[in-house]
């Protein structure tokens, strides 16, 4: 993408050193304060609409309040001495991130059945700002969910980190998850086009991703094959960093480490949002 | 690029499996000139737009717009033209104002201006009353004067416009066309637009070239074209004489599907 942006700029044989650079930097500019300005329109539907995140917040709210219950009472997870609660509130976060993201996707199928794809993609925006706002902005959706679960978990006493530094790396995680899946699920909807289609291939995807990953139970329970899944499964990094953030009192068990889980998630993310910005110029074809 | 134009194509095609969607088109369009492509179902005038608006790649053939070539300098393409595609492009879910607001950024236009810039644009369009009302209580009118306040802000030199007034009653048509009219005298702005009306193609377009099979069968002025069947042809008439051969158009399930789609949606 960032290629193609240089072709905007005169072709200085006499500085060339000095003429790339620039047209770096510019194209860098150009690629944040366009991701920008998609994220913010985003937002502004979200604003304009918000039914939609309290239909979601109900997903969550069951998996704390009644597997949650049922699995403290039953002592069948080895926490390491953490309440199975507080030891599932960011499991359930970082789940319900990964179920409002893995379908954001759908909203660019609708817009191209409209139009609106087509008119962005003969915009100059670079692609990757066009997938990264998108990504962004499946973040912020995602942030109210964040609210809710945690406000959730504090209804019931569980008893996490509520301090600025707390909260501060969870918008981190949660923003960070989210962009990964919004992405993962802009690529879906550019290789199967329709609603239908991509429906089934979202709910096909949310339930291997949740339970291959360390959201309800440690890793160390699951049988070696599933173990080795879970280290390829984003989530496991996102829960393993919510975790890491909130329950201080697990800090020692940590499985990656909050670096690790930074340098995977936002390799992913990298990656995927390349990958869905080569993909979608073909949606509008 | 000959100073003169500011749309050049050379033999553009393009293929889709073994149909020649687009077959050898050339044409060159004047800054400030007003160009309609007509023809029937399948002709192939979306597919020139796609290609002219970088969606779409040629399988041969070359094209500039603004002097820039459409597949090596696509960026530079981009910023120089500005698109209304067929379905609709508005975002309903957001003010008319939001809607001018993010193109505002995409484009470019300077914070200082981009305030200013989208007042213009919606006084400009007679939407002034409407910015801050979200778009789906817009009426079908409305929505398509507010899609061409967004792809025109940043001044562009060439506007496409994909059947633009389908599905707009005639009043709406008419008021449409006199905004177009108006961009047009003030920026000389290049409009090539796709139609299937024709009395609209005769009224407004300095030129119209009739397609079929993906091909220009004949480019003319519209009263050039009229005289060179008769006196008493209409527009029609020439229509007819140079796309009757076409058979009922293949594979437009898609193509009718999204018209009838924005029509409905604007309707």
């Amino acid at each position: 993408m960032r290629l193609r942006q240089l072709d905007a700029q005169p072709s200085g044989l006499d500085r060339p050193r000095a003429s790339a650079a620039a047209a770096v930097l510019r194209s860098l500019t150009a690629f944040v304060s366009k991701t920008l300005a998609i994220a913010d329109m985003e937002v502004r539907k979200l604003r304009h609409d918000p039914t939609e995140l309290a239909t979601r917040a109900i997903q969550p709210a069951l998996w704390l309040l009644i597997f949650g219950q049922v699995m403290s009472r039953a002592h069948a997870i080895d926490t390491a001495g953490t309440p199975y609660l507080d030891f599932l509130t960011p499991g359930i976060l970082a789940q319900s991130v990964l179920f409002i993201a893995i379908f954001n996707g759908i909203s660019i199928i609708w817009e191209r059945d409209l139009g609106i794809v087509h008119k962005f993609l003969a915009s100059p925006t670079p692609r990757a700002a066009l997938v990264m706002g998108k990504a962004l902005g499946g973040g912020v959706r995602a942030l109210v969910q964040a609210v809710v679960v945690m406000a959730l978990g504090l209804a019931m006493g569980v008893t996490v980190r509520y301090d600025a530094a707390a909260i501060g790396g969870l918008i981190v995680f949660v923003v960070l998850g989210a962009a990964v899946f919004s992405s993962f699920s802009l690529i879906i909807a550019c290789l199967v086009k329709t609603r239908e289609r991509f429906m089934g291939v979202g709910q096909l995807l949310t339930m291997p991703l949740f339970f291959a990953s360390n959201a309800i139970y440690p890793t160390a329970m699951m049988p070696h094959a599933l173990q080795v899944i879970s280290r390829l499964n984003p989530l496991t990094y996102q829960v393993d960093a919510l975790r890491i953030i909130l329950l201080p009192q697990f800090s020692a068990r940590q499985q990656f480490g909050l670096p690790m889980d930074f340098m995977v998630l936002s390799g992913a993310l990298v990656v995927l949002v390349a990958i869905s910005a080569r993909l979608y110029p073909h949606i509008a074809q | 690029m000959s100073p003169a134009t500011v749309v050049e194509t050379r033999d553009l095609t393009r293929r889709f499996g073994d149909i020649r969607a687009v077959d050898a088109f050339t044409l060159s369009i004047a800054p400030g000139e007003v160009v309609g492509l007509v023809g029937r179902n399948g002709a192939g005038k979306t597919t020139v737009i796609k290609m002219l608006t970088t969606l779409l790649a040629p399988t041969s053939g070359s094209a500039t717009v603004g002097g820039f070539d459409i597949v090596r300098q696509a960026a530079s393409v981009r910023r120089v033209i500005g698109y209304v595609p067929q379905a609709l492009s508005a975002d309903g879910e957001l003010t008319g104002f939001e809607n001018l607001l993010v193109f505002g950024k995409l484009y470019d236009i300077p914070l200082a201006e981009r305030k200013r810039r989208i007042r213009e644009a919606l006084s400009g369009m007679e939407l002034e009353d409407a910015g801050n009302r979200l778009v789906k209580t817009y009426s079908g009118g409305m929505i398509r004067r507010l899609e061409i306040a967004q792809s025109t802000m940043h001044r562009p030199q060439v506007l496409f416009l994909d059947e633009p007034t389908v599905g707009l009653d005639p009043v709406a048509r008419l008021a449409l066309w006199d905004q177009v009219d108006r961009l047009r005298s003030t920026f000389s702005t290049a409009i090539l637009l796709t139609t299937h009306y024709l009395e609209e193609a005769e009224r407004i377009c300095d030129r119209v070239a009739i397609m079929s099979h993906g091909r220009i069968v004949v480019v003319g002025s519209p009263a050039n074209l009229i005289a060179g069947l008769g006196i008493e042809a209409t527009f029609e008439d020439v229509f007819e004489r140079y796309t009757s051969e076409d058979p009922e158009g293949t594979g437009a399930y898609d193509e009718t599907s999204t018209t009838r789609r924005a029509a409905q949606r604007l309707g």
